[in-house]
Parts: C-alpha cells; sequence; structure tokens
C-alpha cells in the first residue's frame, strides 16, 4: 500500500504529468480560460485516462505479446483509446444524462489529448503490473485535473489585470504555466 | 488559392505552433537544443506530408462519419513507419525523443490539416501544405531549443559560443523555462505583427 500511496504523490505532484511530463498541453492552454470547463474536461480526463491506462495494459500483455506484434503498439493503443472514448461516450449518454451533460462536449476531444496515449506508453515502458498501471492513470489524471483547474483559477483573475497588448492570450498563459510548473518543481525530492 | 500560397503561408502567415498555437507538447518538451527541435520538426513533417497526401487521395473514399478514426489510423501507420526507422539509424536522437515519437500520432497539427485541408483539398495541394507547415513546425522548433540552449548551456547546435566563465541559466533547460521561453517568443512575434500592422496602416 505504501507503494501506491508514493506512487501517487509522485505522480500528482512531482512529475506532474502536464508541469514536468509535458503531456496534454494543448487543452491546459486550450480549455483553461474559465473553472467550469477546466473541471468538466478534468473530470473526462480521470475517467477516461483510467479506463484507457487499463484497457492498453490489457491488450499489450494478451493480445499483442501473445501475437508478437509488440511494433504495432501505436496504432494499436490509439485504436483502442478512439473506441474506447467513443464507447464511454454512448454508455454515459445512455446511463448517466446529468453527467453526459457536463462532460459530453469534452470527451471527443479526449482522443486527441496526448495525455492518454502517452501515459498508457509509459506504463508498458516502465514495466509495471495491471493494478500499477490502474493507480498510476488515475493519479497521472488526477494530477492533470488539478493542475488545469489551478490554471483555469489563475487565468480567470487575468480579465481583472492590465496585460500587455502583445502579450495577450495564450503567451501570458504559457508564463503562467511556467510559473506554476516553477511552483510544483518545489515538490521535488518529496518521494 | 496558389501553389505558392499553400507552402509559404505555413513559414510565417500561421506558422504552428506559434500562429496555430496546436502540438504544444513536443514543442515543450524535446526543445532542450537545436539540434533536438530539427530532429523532431523532421519526423513530425514526414508523417506530416504523407499523411495529407494519403487523406486526399482517399479523401473521395471515406466516408463521412468515420472520417477521424481513418485519419488517425492513416497517421499512425506514417509513426510506427518513422519510430522504425529512427530506432534503426538514428538510435541516440530516438533515445533523447523517446516517448514523444509514437506520440506523433495525436499532434493535433496533422489531424488539424488532415481534417482542415488534405480532406477537401487535391494530393499536389496538400503535399505543398504539408511540407509548408511542417517545415515551419520544424523552424519554430529549432529556434525554441535554440534559444533554450543558448541561455541554458551557453551553446548553439552542441558548440560552446560563450565566454568559459559564463554561468549557464539553467531555469531555460527546465521544464518552467520551456514555457517561459515560448510565452515570451509567442509575445515577440506578436509585436512584430502589431508593428507591421501599425506601418501598414500608415
Amino acid at each position: 500500500m505504501g507503494d501506491f500511496i508514493l506512487l501517487m504523490v509522485s505522480a500528482i505532484l512531482v512529475n506532474n504529468i502536464l508541469l514536468a511530463r509535458f503531456l496534454g498541453n494543448c487543452p491546459f492552454v486550450g480549455v483553461s480560460r474559465s473553472m467550469d470547463t477546466a473541471t468538466g474536461m478534468g473530470m473526462a480526463v480521470i475517467f477516461v485516462l483510467t479506463l484507457a491506462g487499463m484497457m492498453t495494459w490489457l491488450v499489450h500483455n494478451y493480445l499483442l505479446i501473445p501475437l508478437n506484434i509488440e511494433y504495432l503498439r501505436t496504432i494499436a493503443f490509439i485504436l483502442v483509446i478512439a473506441t474506447l472514448v467513443q464507447f464511454v461516450e454512448m454508455v454515459v449518454q445512455k446511463t448517466a444524462p446529468a453527467l453526459y451533460e457536463a462532460l459530453g462536449i469534452y470527451l471527443p476531444l479526449i482522443t486527441t489529448n496526448c495525455a492518454v496515449l502517452g501515459v498508457a506508453i509509459i506504463n508498458i515502458e516502465d514495466g509495471y503490473d495491471l493494478m500499477t498501471s490502474i493507480f498510476f492513470s488515475f493519479a497521472s489524471a488526477v494530477g492533470f485535473a488539478l493542475a488545469l483547474v489551478l490554471m483555469a483559477g489563475i487565468r480567470e483573475r487575468f480579465a481583472l489585470v492590465n496585460i500587455p497588448k502583445s502579450f495577450e492570450g495564450t503567451a501570458i498563459g504559457l508564463v503562467t504555466a511556467g510559473l506554476l510548473a516553477l511552483a510544483f518543481s518545489g515538490f521535488a525530492g518529496l518521494v | 488559392m496558389s501553389l505558392r500560397y499553400e507552402f509559404t503561408k505555413g513559414l510565417w502567415e500561421t506558422i504552428p505552433p506559434f500562429r496555430l498555437v496546436l502540438g504544444l507538447c513536443p514543442v515543450l518538451a524535446v526543445t532542450t537544443s537545436g539540434i533536438n527541435g530539427i530532429g523532431m520538426g523532421l519526423a513530425t513533417t514526414f508523417v506530416l506530408v504523407f499523411s495529407n497526401i494519403f487523406v486526399s487521395l482517399l479523401r473521395k473514399v471515406i466516408p463521412s462519419q468515420v472520417r477521424i478514426a481513418s485519419f488517425i489510423v492513416i497517421i499512425a501507420s506514417f509513426v510506427v513507419i518513422v519510430e522504425l526507422v529512427m530506432q534503426a539509424y538514428f538510435f541516440a536522437l530516438f533515445k533523447v525523443l523517446g516517448i514523444f515519437i509514437p506520440l506523433i500520432v495525436v499532434n493535433c497539427i496533422i489531424l488539424g490539416r488532415a481534417e482542415a485541408f488534405a480532406s477537401k483539398n487535391g494530393p499536389i495541394m496538400s503535399l505543398a501544405d504539408g511540407l509548408g507547415m511542417g517545415l515551419g513546425f520544424t523552424i519554430s522548433l529549432f529556434v525554441i531549443g535554440s534559444v533554450r540552449e543558448f541561455l541554458g548551456a551557453g551553446s548553439l547546435l552542441g558548440i560552446n559560443v560563450l565566454w568559459s566563465s559564463y554561468e549557464p541559466f539553467a531555469f531555460m533547460l527546465k521544464p518552467p523555462g520551456a514555457f517561459v521561453a515560448l510565452g515570451i517568443l509567442l509575445a515577440l512575434m506578436n509585436l512584430i505583427s502589431q508593428f507591421q500592422a501599425a506601418k501598414g496602416g500608415k
């Protein structure tokens, strides 16, 4: 159990997927303008990433390895993720309309969120077992949501301040992300 | 809509990732030196050019309901080719770029060009678009990589260019430095555009 807690702290704070590993930065810059969208996106990513981490691990170990076609990993994983996202969208729409209202528009975007494919590949390359993979995927996604919500909180304040004209929009967002990453690097050495 | 325009628009007018803020992950992660930037940029260009050509050739065959999935499969095939070729012939670079080679699949620039351009235009036009966008991306990565390498290690393309007592600004090579460097370069580019617009208005 102690190992799992260490893994979680490491994935959420020390090696934050957005700020230290640089995965999933497009939504980080794109949908972090308001708190509501950031929370929606964060929840959707937690949901899909955990499932995708599990599914890709199973596909790799029970399909690709027995058939000796590990070199097709990239294609296989992206197909699993795309199918999973479509499937999750359909199931959520049928069973939980309220949840679908909240997550709906973010679900299709997740297919091309490199955090999902990235974590799936890290799971395999670091040789995690099934339980560890699920935990790591979940923790990474929580780290993603945390950074995204923090960023949205900061960006909402931009409406109240004077920003130099050339920095408006994405530029100031990136500099803010840099400062946030600097703050997170203070967690280094925690694990 | 000339061939020349389709090629050159990717080099300044809509240069990724500055004007077209897509595909940020490799931009931030691998640009710790100029040479890494070129390697990543060329790998992306290769995939972009071939996926554009194939999407364009198949655009009348692919039903529009499953087009995104089809595009992803086409892109993923070329990424696997790049992965295997780099592993065989450029192993050192392959190690450095690591996870970001397979992640070219989900680089939004490639899917974005397939959807926005190649699925609506002929193969020659798509080739020009892919090549222009790809080279623009490569130049951007090289510039960001060089700036970070120059400030962070005092060298350009691996050769020391600053005096020996130069204290490296190591922040630039760390993850936070990547965000700040990209943000400031973007602001500089906005400044140049504003200046040009102001001059053109007179």
